[in-house]
């Protein structure tokens, strides 16, 4: 029971007036974030990022990653009221949460997001309480073979685990490792991929990519489809939060499962949006009212919300303990430990214990404070989606500015910001999954260095990776996840497979 | 990237943008095999040389990209899905041109102004406001944003000629 003790030195750090404060600050800021479209969890982050600097780390965590959690309540709204999610991984609420509050149980599809939502990180956080030490006390024995191993097989699962084109998956990874090669091998000092061109030696910086292709290109996608919000009224009060409330524990089970679905999915790197859609499916195929799904019903809130706010919460479970962000947030969070002189993985829980358990005791608060933010403020909060588009898109694109140039203080970076804009667009219209080229673009300098040491170790032999069990385990996992698009089509062509397929379509 | 040669009437059709985009993404892969190949990808006197990683990298995303393209091309061009059309395209551009201008006046003009005049343009020309609430609002904006980076959080951000004019 170490755990306990450890967690409660890590809530005397988070309930420190300041720290609380920030907390505060923070989960407002993250449901503003969630709420806007074009501001999400990890621009947001990656904007307010370099304002922390001057902040002690635990603090500057504690804030940051309660705009998380508030960005994860806020997307809800929109996807409820006004049909558009705010975030991807809402995209599933707005199925059945939509025509909820058109039918007038907005209130009671709002309450039961937030309530939902709350579940599915309190699960994902207690979990995170007893399992993260374990874990990071086994990756202590690790070295750099068994780190590549891990790595590897958090990037073959995105192309195993992705609905979309694996080819476009492995492009995607491909592009985002090839730009954090860009500019000064730190090993030889080396220049590489800069074609003379003296602003590339700095290489890019993943913080101003973030920006430019979750916030921009979301503006350009936004405005494709008009430049009006149409949304429904938001109406919370007491006696339906509680009505809401005496009706919820009816659906623990689907709860409980979506849960489970979300950790699951959050510590693997496919991330809060195939979670909460997985968890809708689910849902709707073991339910007896299934084809009612889509027109209302609480449990196609219910699901894809605990599932999404499960996965985002225990995406923080693979970047803490080894150093292995499970999303692009946390991938964020993962670039902002660096900035602060903190090393990411297993040391983190020996020598960090303050940061690590203040961290996730404010994880227990932050979801709180979020939830009485939310249910309290959420008709303020939609009221922003009233201003006009123009004004709306117009300083969302000075604050992505502002957010780009104070990364590193440097005006051609704006520049950038806007190419990597006009790049998320063309790949995000085409289903190229932004993901993993994030993921790829920050652990790809510490990919190659595990990769580089691992064969220094073996003088060049590749079976460095095969050569005891534990890295030989993880890397065949991660080959078969590599494998299985593959083999999924190779399936699919045999002939009585094929001949199936097509007397059943 | 302009594909619209290959387009019907109505805009840019998806498989254009795919074709085009494979194609983009192969050439950076050549490119990075090209580069990495120029200063050594192998085992060198110490260990791996610099080239190795993205070597093989670049190696993975030509054909990827190739795989993608083959797809794009094996399909049916004649389902007319769209990537963007006409009327979309010219609302994205709507946004993006005065959003390059935007950066392109920040390193003469200062963060402040550019900020100001984006959000007059914005709101004039997109939203319908008259001038005189749209350039209250600009100037607002660069005053909030002038209050909250440099002296809440004394963080310098891109002056112009206005703001050295006023001593900062």
């Amino acid at each position: 029971m170490e755990e306990i003790n450890l967690l409660m030195h890590g809530f005397a750090v988070a309930l420190q007036p300041e720290n609380m404060l920030l907390m505060l600050v923070g989960v407002v800021l993250g449901v503003l974030i969630g709420v806007l479209p074009g501001l999400g969890g990890a621009n947001g982050i990656a904007i307010l990022l370099p304002l922390t600097f001057a902040m002690p780390p635990v603090s500057a965590i504690i804030m940051l990653s309660c705009i998380y959690w508030g960005a994860l309540f806020g997307g809800a709204i929109t996807s409820i009221l006004f049909n558009i999610p705010g975030e991807p991984w809402s995209v599933a609420t707005t199925f059945d949460g939509y025509p909820m509050a058109q039918q007038g149980k907005a209130g009671e599809a709002l309450t039961a997001a937030f309530t939902a939502s709350f579940f599915g990180a309190f699960v994902a956080v207690v979990m995170i309480t007893f399992i993260a030490p374990v874990i990071a006390g086994f990756a202590l024995k690790f070295g750099p073979p068994e780190f590549f191993a891990v790595m590897f097989l958090s990037f073959a699962c995105f192309v195993g685990m992705s609905k979309g084109a694996p080819l476009k998956t492995l492009s995607a990874m491909a592009i985002g490792f090839l730009l954090a090669a860009v500019g000064m091998d730190t090993v030889t000092g080396a220049l590489r991929m800069t074609f003379g061109a003296t602003e590339m030696i700095r290489g890019f910086d993943f913080l101003v990519a973030v920006i430019g292709l979750f916030g921009i290109s979301e503006i350009l996608c936004s405005i494709e489809d008009g430049l009006r919000f149409k949304g429904q009224k938001a109406k919370i009060d007491l006696k339906v939060v509680l009505r809401t409330w005496a009706e919820l524990p009816k659906h623990w089970f689907i709860a409980v499962r979506s849960a489970i679905i979300g950790c699951w999915m959050g510590i693997t790197p496919a991330g809060a949006t195939p979670a909460s859609f997985m968890s809708y499916g689910v849902a709707r195929r073991m339910s007896k009212d299934g084809k009612d799904f889509g027109k209302g019903r609480i449990e196609g809130v219910v699901a894809p919300e605990t599932a999404a706010h499960a996965a985002g919460t225990s995406a923080l479970l693979p970047m803490l303990t080894l150093g292995v962000p499970g999303s692009p947030t946390a991938a964020v969070l993962l670039g902002g430990l660096i900035m602060w002189g903190l090393q990411p993985g297993p040391m983190l829980f020996v020598e960090q214990k303050e940061f690590v358990w203040g961290l996730v005791a404010s994880m227990y608060l932050g979801n709180i404070a979020g939830l009485i933010v939310v249910l309290v403020a959420v008709p303020w909060f939609a009221a922003i989606l009233r201003v006009p588009f123009p004004i709306i898109a117009a300083l969302i694109l000075v604050v992505c500015a502002i957010g780009a140039f104070t990364v590193s203080n440097a005006e051609f970076d704006i520049v950038l910001m806007l190419i990597f804009g006009v790049v998320g667009y063309v790949l995000k219209k085409l289903d190229y999954p932004l993901a993993p080229l994030v993921l790829a673009l920050v652990l790809g300098d510490r990919t190659e260095e595990a990769f580089r040491q691992s064969l220094l170790l073996s003088q060049g032999s590749l079976g460095v990776f095969f050569n005891n069990w534990l890295v030989g385990s993880i890397m065949a996992v991660g080959i078969a996840m590599f494998a299985w698009p593959l083999l999924n089509w190779a399936w699919g062509k045999l002939p009585h497979v094929a001949a199936r397929r097509v007397a059943a379509a | 990237m302009n594909l619209s040669g290959e387009a019907s009437a109505g805009g840019i059709t998806s498989r254009a943008a795919e074709v085009g985009t494979a194609l983009v993404m192969a050439a950076m892969g050549a490119a990075a095999i090209w580069d990495s190949a120029r200063i050594g990808a192998g085992w060198g006197a110490d260990g791996p040389l610099s080239g190795t990683f993205p070597f093989w990298i670049g190696v993975m995303l030509v054909a990827a990209s190739l795989g993608t393209l083959a797809r794009a091309l094996a399909k049916p061009g004649q389902d007319g899905a769209m990537f963007v059309t006409w009327p979309q395209l010219r609302l994205v551009m709507s946004v993006l041109l005065p959003t390059i201008a935007y950066v392109a006046a920040i390193p003469f003009t200062g963060l402040y102004l550019a900020s100001a005049a984006l959000v007059v343009w914005f709101m004039t020309r997109l939203g319908g406001f008259r001038l005189r609430s749209a350039i209250p609002a600009g100037i607002a904006t660069a005053v909030v944003a002038f209050t909250v980076f440099e002296i809440w959080f004394l963080v310098a951000l891109p002056k112009g000629p206005i703001e050295t004019w006023l001593g900062f």
